[in-house]
């Protein structure tokens, strides 16, 4: 009672400081088999959504109405109605998906099946599968490019990303980068795509048209192994300057100049963080934090963490939007 | 199915070299044996491919890559039966395989690398734990994947230590691998501070491993074979030989937990382990080999993992220069243990976590927290460089 009353007072307290436009973020928590829905006025969990097994990738659909998460282990995408935050449909995506993208229609879905070196086309209208590519070994990052043209693949044993062109669904690229590829990102001009590399523990900065690796980010924390650095998930400011990097069991988000691709700085953050997601007016970015189960809350402006927020087992992947 | 995405590649790309041609072949050989050892239980038994399942595994996941970098790989699988010249047997593979895997007991495997001296083949050692084989039995032109005994008794003894079961009994058995690990088990408890508060030999006097009602008179032995023994904290096995060891949990004459050759076995994969990605290999094999994963195979699907990295990064089939990079310093493999793995320069032995696994679970994996290492951690296990007596040549 006493410490409810606590709680509340500082929420109020911290809704006064930061008055920040009510968004909803939905975290995936792949041992629980839940999705955590937060409010991000309040910082406080709303609801627990029980989904499939193992729930991974997840993302809001283009129009904001729905939530799909990829249940892994029951080889499918759940799709959950953000009104009522029940899970209203599922859809095809081939055996065992983990990550996933859209086209900017929000018609198209491209899913990463890791068991079987293919990425599924969905159309997400008819909710059918309207086709495979063929990649490489253990596909995982998935992103595509902001003029919708390219598809990007990582394969995590391959060691590569490959660009596919999403008119033809065919193979125009590959470039090798070093080991283990988990996620893929455009910088918002298309000027550079960046992939993290978990085990080789880089970030390779990918020219986009020549299809090379132009150069790459390297992590050094002092009084910390460099094996322990294990870069996933990737965060972009849309200005281009800035970029979040989540260094898994490091324990640390990165915060690196976009431009010159040098390392500004290393936030602690909770355990093994593995993904991240931006509130949409880009004022926070929130990322997962496995092993803690929780959610860290980063202020983009002052590039501090300010908050944490405990949510379900295993933390794995988030999305936020307006609600 | 594997011809056409090689036709678009070449098309599409935007090429660096002409239209592919035949994709480069890169042939690696394997070298085994065709006797298989008998284990205690049944559920341990080797299937006959045990090894070569890996091997294949990853000539399919080499294959996948290998479409996109116009390679293609292809395994040559060779079994000796006891009394075969294995050195015959290896040069006849040489003369098609730049690389071999070799399963192969240590003396076998000395004689197969002397008799390749001159040749620039590269053997990659997928089933000798031996330690002299990496240190005064070192040769330049062998690459161990398989760990040693001295890091598995190292990734155990961290355990049990972290766990505060410092006291120990060591039985060992009577064979000369068992005295080997046995070895590898007193020097581990020396080095993190654990103590054997008494020893034991279980001679093996023969006698068969499948028996009707065997089971009744293992009840009465063990107990009998385990009394009167000083305060402990938990039985060490060392039974390479698969004479004892299993019998032994749940069957001391105190309630003592088992570890070493049966109970926590310390082991470089598990068909249980799933973490670090390791599920989507143990799905990919089962569906391949229609059975459940071993070290062993885990050791060979390495190895010839690391041939397939060495020439996707040098995009070459050239084996100076694939052997070369897997020697240099930017060689390193990922292999579902979350860490990257990388080779002792000093005498060319892959460093990797151990698993420690009771046959159902993966209960832990070592290097523990808190076992620093001015290099890597890796190195907390094993022979260390300022120890080795290896002289590569």
């Amino acid at each position: 009672m006493w410490r409810q009353s606590l709680l509340t007072g500082m929420v109020a307290w911290l809704a006064a400081a930061a008055p920040a436009s009510a968004y909803v973020a939905y975290v995936s928590n792949e041992k629980g088999n839940t999705v955590s829905v937060i409010d991000t006025n309040s910082w406080t969990v709303t609801k627990t959504i029980k989904v499939g097994q193992r729930p991974r990738g997840i993302e809001f659909s283009r129009d904001g109405k729905f939530v799909m998460v990829a249940v892994g282990d029951d080889d499918t995408i759940q799709v959950i109605d953000t009104k009522t935050n029940e899970i209203v449909d599922s859809l095809p995506s081939g055996p065992d998906p983990e990550l996933f993208t859209q086209d900017a229609a929000g018609k198209t879905m491209y899913v990463a099946n890791e068991n079987d070196n293919t990425v599924t086309v969905i159309d997400l209208e008819k909710r059918a599968r309207i086709g495979d590519i063929q990649v490489g070994v253990e596909p995982e990052g998935m992103t595509i490019s902001p003029d919708g043209k390219i598809l990007i693949n990582t394969s995590e044993t391959t060691n590569m990303a490959h660009f596919i062109d999403t008119a033809t669904r065919q193979i125009v690229a590959n470039v090798l980068v070093d080991s283990r590829p988990r996620f893929a990102q455009f910088k918002h001009d298309s000027s550079e795509l960046w992939v993290s590399s978990e085990i080789g523990g880089t970030v390779s900065i990918v020219d986009p048209v020549k299809h090379e690796v132009t150069g790459k980010i390297t992590f050094d924390i002092p009084g910390l192994r460099k094996e322990a650095i294990q870069p996933v998930g990737i965060g972009m400011t849309k200005d281009g300057k800035t970029a979040f990097i989540a260094l898994g069991p490091a324990n640390r988000v990165a915060v690196v100049d976009a431009v010159s691709h040098k390392v500004i700085k290393y936030l602690l953050v909770g355990q093994r963080v593995w993904h991240m997601d931006f509130t949409p007016d880009e004022k926070f970015l929130l990322v997962t934090n496995g092993v803690s189960n929780d959610v860290s809350v980063i202020d983009v402006a002052s590039q501090k963490v300010i908050k944490t927020i405990q949510v379900g087992e295993l933390p794995w992947g988030i999305t936020i939007a307006q609600p | 199915m594997f011809r056409w995405p090689i036709g678009i590649i070449a098309l599409s790309l935007i090429a660096t070299r002409a239209l592919a041609a035949d994709p480069v072949e890169i042939r690696i050989g394997y070298l085994g044996q065709a006797a298989v050892k008998s284990s205690l239980s049944l559920v341990d038994q080797p299937a006959e491919n045990n090894g070569i399942a890996g091997a294949r595994l990853a000539i399919e996941d080499n294959n996948t890559t290998g479409k996109f970098l116009n390679q293609r790989f292809v395994l040559d699988e060779v079994k000796v039966k006891n009394g075969d010249d294995v050195a015959k047997a290896a040069t006849d593979l040489a003369a098609r395989d730049s690389f071999i895997i070799t399963d192969l007991p240590a003396d076998a495997l000395l004689k197969v690398s002397d008799a390749l001296r001159d040749r620039g083949t590269v053997l990659l050692n997928a089933g000798a734990i031996d330690d002299r084989l990496r240190e005064q039995d070192c040769r330049a032109n062998v690459i161990h994947v398989a760990p040693t005994r001295t890091m598995l008794a190292d990734a155990l003894a961290q355990y049990l230590v972290w766990k505060q079961w410092k006291r120990w009994v060591l039985v060992s058995g009577s064979h000369d691998a068992d005295k080997l690990y046995a070895d590898a088990l007193r020097r581990a408890a020396t080095r993190f501070g654990a103590k054997i508060v008494q020893e034991k030999t279980f001679e093996d006097t023969g006698g068969a491993r499948r028996t009707d009602s065997g089971v009744t008179l293992i009840q009465r032995q063990m107990p009998v074979f385990t009394q009167q023994l000083p305060a402990y904290d938990v039985l060490v096995a060392a039974d390479e030989s698969e004479v004892f060891a299993d019998y032994l949990p749940y069957r001391t004459w105190d309630a003592r937990p088992v570890a070493g050759s049966a109970g926590l076995v310390p082991t470089s994969w598990d068909a249980a382990h799933d973490q670090w990605g390791a599920i989507q290999i143990q799905n990919r094999f089962v569906k391949l080999n229609q059975r459940r994963m071993t070290a062993l195979d885990m050791q060979a699907w390495t190895a010839a993992r690391m041939i397939g990295e060495a020439t996707s990064r040098t995009n070459s089939g050239d084996a100076a220069k694939v052997i070369g990079f897997l020697k240099g310093p930017d060689f390193s493999i990922a292999a579902f243990k979350g860490t990257r793995l990388t080779l002792r320069d000093w005498n060319l032995q892959l460093r990797q976590p151990i698993l420690l696994a009771d046959g159902r679970m993966v209960v832990s994996v070592s290097p523990q927290e808190g076992f620093l290492h001015q290099v890597s951690e890796l190195d907390t296990l094993g022979v260390d460089r300022p120890e080795t007596k290896c002289k590569l040549q």
